[in-house]
């Protein structure tokens, strides 16, 4: 921190406190510190009934305390773990939690009420006062430490030898790659995992409420259905992963209704299949407005239109739904023409 | 008991034998004599540090015992616990075992609760405490690295509470987990790649219950455990800060001994808060996991929340347009990134101040005595700027409930968190500003021409004065001990010889900090002697 230009200390107040310490007030300054005021005795000083009186106060706080411990090991010997009980003004609560909390609650705090009110009654009250030293050690100190330092320093010889140093500080700096290569596994490579979902063509659209296969006639006008692809099954162990992508939800639409012309094209007679996951940060959309068509997603208020391509019309996400090609198979269910043609899900560097 | 050394003529209790082995190996007699009769001054203000400690304790005490009984294991198994509304349904075993802990485990839900209250009391104190420093600045030196250990223990204790309750594996969890992976995979060339390796492949796999485990309750916490002993042991080194008043300078400490006053009223508050937050936990339910049910990426709960010290991201988030640039087949996701450098930008800019400050004051010399937050309007007003910008966000992160409670639209809430974040700072540190100069000005009239008592005096020609009544003394020297800078000037930029002076920037901008701060109409100059004198002189004639 350079400040050469500026002369230091000349737009410092100052000293503080120095001018006057130890509290010697200066007959002419008015300003200056009187020094600690004199100790004012609490009625506990000077009357030892009012002692009395606190100290029978700590020792009931205290035995107070021995209650509640006993009462709330009886708590947890007596209430059934799901005993549920109805307290004014909490509603139904489970009694268990709710004797455990308060007995522990004043065992704690009437410790805690019994300590403080000892300290502020009976022990002594008197202010004192403490130096302060400098944190900053003496140039003599200093000196020392300095010289000892290059005692310490010469002794090695490292200012001497720099082959040693250099080598020493490579290999200090190489050893951390060690750390940081062993981390190579701790997940796969991106690749194209994130451009991929389950879907693909000829699988049917099952209906996350009956687990059936869905027919055009199943998807009413008006309604928003939920579908995953056909295979997968909750059971297996990547279910969680592959439903953070292919979730899809459903809806019927007037053909004319529908004002993007790709968006008809990958439709079936009115009824579009759009990716679930926001394109936000990937929160599943969940609530659906019949008249506009709109779907808004819990999560941000990100707001998509479904007749018109899914195209972002509120909130914080950057671009529209992927949308599902679909179709109807020979014995007359909803099929998937193929999978998503772009990324799920929230945007990344590599989406494109 | 002593029989055979009965002959020697005194025996020393057993806590001092205990104590002199002690001393023998551990030195702690000579640790004693300069710790045990240790001052500390008292203000119920320095208590809010304590409420940080106490419920760090509270945290670790709880959580070991939690982690007696949870699985962190993402497993799916079928439910067959005791809460019957769930039996059958699948979930990992870490949401399962969440569910055994608090209808099986007796006592278990309890403890759950203390330790999630105890976890936002938490993060709260910290920040409170943080504002007591800030505003008083009890953060000048010597105290600069303690700010900086404080601080990080604030960031830390964020993300510790972000992994602890992304746990259970729970619906409103999951969803904050995969709001935090979308923002990662925002990152620009390496996004992807932090994502693959954090959830060990894609999102949300079979093995973020069990890192983030580790990171909750080893990582983190000793990291923590770390730096709270270091920022204590630098507490009692420096020792406490203290406020002007008589008898009090900055050469001293004046408050009450260690042993006992200190360690009685600080041991009790221990209890004290423990006990507060047990009996909240009692009463009030935190975190019901099994009305939200396990975590599946395509379900979600409405009007989602996350703790409350996560509303300060999510208000930036839920305020940014969605801006995405699509450039030679890469993807810039500004809409989420944005927010994302913007969270430790914000946070970090009260971190920076103290070393602002010293620039720009150039004071290199210890402080010990704290600042009534009037006295430095500029640091105030900034200090109330930085904490209306949070406010701002958090309305942003809670955009939708404000909406329900205010009958607002969400678009209006929305535009207001887009201009309010960079307007309200503004005017809030003007506003302080004003509000810290007036009350000056009042400190000034108080001390030149007494208290106001409330007493009217009907002149002899008719006129109605109130009585005012000089200060004692004590009051007199407390409101005028503070200190105040001047301005720093550059100086003539032509030296005597008609040379042009070359002056840096960074000096022209110091020497405009410095008047922005301490010129004239930044600060009311504090009454002298003189002022005092000529005033009361004239008193009673007048
Ligand atoms: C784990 C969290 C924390 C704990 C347990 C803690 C604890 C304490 C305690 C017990 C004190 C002494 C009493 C007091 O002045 O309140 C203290 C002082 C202090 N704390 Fe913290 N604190 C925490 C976080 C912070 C944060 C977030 C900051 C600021 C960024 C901070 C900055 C300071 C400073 C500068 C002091 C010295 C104040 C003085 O001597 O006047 N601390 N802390
Ligand atoms: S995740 Fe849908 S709006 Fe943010």
């Amino acid at each position: 921190m350079s400040s050469q230009e500026i002369p230091e200390e000349k737009h410092l107040p100052s000293e503080q406190g120095d001018a006057h310490h130890g509290g010697v007030a200066v007959a002419d300054d008015p300003f200056a510190d009187p020094g600690l005021p004199v100790h004012k005795p609490r009625i506990q000083d000077i009357d030892e009934r009012a002692a009395k009186r606190s100290e029978r106060t700590v020792a009931m706080l205290f035995t107070l305390s021995m209650l509640a411990t006993i009462g709330f090991i009886a708590s947890y010997v007596i209430f059934p773990v799901d005993k549920i009980v109805y307290i004014f003004p909490l509603g139904k609560v489970s009694a268990l939690n709710f004797a455990l909390g308060m007995t522990l609650g004043i065992a704690l705090f009437c410790i805690g009420a019994g300590a403080v009110h000892w300290a502020r009654t009976l022990m002594s009250d008197v202010e004192v006062a403490d130096d302060r030293h400098e944190i900053a050690a003496s140039p003599e100190v200093k000196a020392k430490v300095l010289q000892d330092f290059a005692d310490g320093a010469n002794e090695s010889g490292i200012g001497r030898r720099p082959l040693i140093r250099n080598t020493m500080l490579g290999a200090l700096a190489m050893l951390p790659l060690s750390a940081v290569v062993i981390m190579r596994d701790l997940g796969p490579l991106p690749e194209d995992k994130l451009r991929h979902t389950m879907w693909a063509k000829g699988k049917l659209l099952i209906n996350q409420n009956t687990m059936e296969p869905l027919r055009p006639e199943d998807v009413l006008v008006g309604s928003l259905t939920f579908a995953m692809p056909e295979g997968l099954d909750e059971h297996q162990h990547d279910f969680q992963t592959q439903i953070a992508k292919a979730a899809l939800m459903i809806v019927r639409i007037q053909p004319e209704d529908i004002k993007d012309k790709q968006e008809l094209e990958w439709s079936h007679d009115g009824i579009v299949a759009y990716s679930k996951i926001c394109t936000h940060v990937g929160c599943p959309i969940s609530l659906y407005e019949q008249q506009t068509h709109h779907v808004l997603c819990p999560c941000h208020q990100s707001t998509f239109d479904l007749s018109d391509g899914a195209r972002v019309i509120f909130g914080p996400a950057g671009h529209a739904l992927p949308q599902l090609r679909i179709g109807v198979n020979g014995d007359g269910f909803l099929e998937a023409l193929g999978d998503f043609e772009e990324p799920v899900g929230p945007a990344f560097w590599e989406r494109g | 008991m002593s029989t055979a050394t009965d002959n020697k003529a005194r025996k020393a209790p057993a806590g001092e034998r205990v104590a002199d082995w002690a001393d023998g190996r551990l030195g702690i007699y000579s640790l004693a004599k300069a710790n045990m009769r240790k001052i500390f001054p008292d203000h119920w203000s320095f208590m809010l540090g304590e409420i940080c400690l106490y419920s760090f304790i509270i945290i670790i005490l709880t959580g070991v015992y939690l982690t007696l009984f949870f699985h962190p294991s993402m497993n799916e198994v079928e439910y067959h616990g005791s809460y019957v509304p769930m039996q059958g349904v699948l979930m990992s075993e870490a949401f399962a075992s969440t569910l055994d802990i608090s209808f099986d485990v007796r006592g278990g839900l309890l403890i759950r609760q203390i330790h999630h209250w105890a976890a936002l009391i938490f993060v709260a104190a910290m920040i409170v405490h943080m504002m007591r420093v800030f505003f008083t600045g009890a953060f000048r030196k010597p105290r600069e690295v303690n700010w900086i250990f404080g601080f990080l223990l604030l960031v830390l204790g964020m993300f510790t509470g972000f992994t602890g309750y992304s746990l259970p594996d729970d619906l409103l969890s999951g969803t904050g987990v995969r709001f935090m992976q979308g923002a990662i995979l925002s990152v620009p060339v390496v996004g992807t790649y932090l994502s693959m390796f954090l959830f060990g492949g894609e999102f949300p796999g079979g093995d973020f219950v069990a890192r983030f485990y580790s990171v909750h309750i080893l990582l983190l916490p000793g990291i923590m455990m770390g730096l709270l002993v270091a920022h204590l042991i630098l507490v009692f080194y420096h020792k406490h800060t203290q406020y002007a008043g008589p008898g009090k300078t900055n050469n001293n400490v004046v408050g009450m001994p260690l042993l006992p006053v200190y360690m009685a009223k600080a041991g009790g508050f221990f209890f004290l808060v423990f006990g507060v937050i047990s009996v909240v936990a009692a009463v009030a339910s935190i975190n019901p996991i099994w009305a939200l049910g396990p975590y599946r990426p395509d379900h979600v709960s409405t009007g989602a929340q996350p703790d409350w010290y996560m509303g300060m991201p999510e208000g930036l988030i839920r305020a940014m347009p969605g801006w995405e640039i699509n450039l030679w087949g890469h993807t810039l996701v500004l809409g989420v990134f944005i927010p994302l450098i913007l969270f430790p930008l914000v946070l970090g800019a009260i971190a920076v101040w103290p070393f602002i400050e010293s620039w720009v004051t150039g004071d290199k010399r210890e402080h010990h005595i704290l600042d009534r937050p009037r006295n430095v309007p500029t640091r105030t007003a900034f200090g109330v700027a930085w904490i209306a910008e949070y406010i701002v966000l958090l309305i942003g992160g809670g955009n939708d409930m404000f909406a329900q409670y205010f009958h607002l639209s969400i678009n209006a809430i929305t535009w207001f968190v887009r201009i309010g974040f960079f307007a309200v700072p503004v005017v809030a540190f003007i506003v302080t500003k004003r509000i810290c100069l007036g009350l000056q000005r009042r400190d000034r009239d108080k001390v030149l021409h007494g208290r106001e008592t409330g007493i009217i005096k009907r002149l002899p020609h008719g006129e109605f004065v109130e009585v005012h009544e000089p200060l004692p003394q004590g009051k007199l020297h407390t409101l005028t001990a503070h200190e105040q800078y001047k301005p720093i000037e550059i100086g003539p930029t032509v030296d005597e010889n008609g040379v042009e002076r070359k002056v840096k920037a960074t000096e022209k901008l110091r020497a405009k900090l410095s008047k922005g701060f301490y010129a004239e109409g930044n600060q009311i100059p504090k009454p002298t002697v003189e002022e005092y004198k000529e005033i009361q002189s004239g008193h009673g004639h007048h």
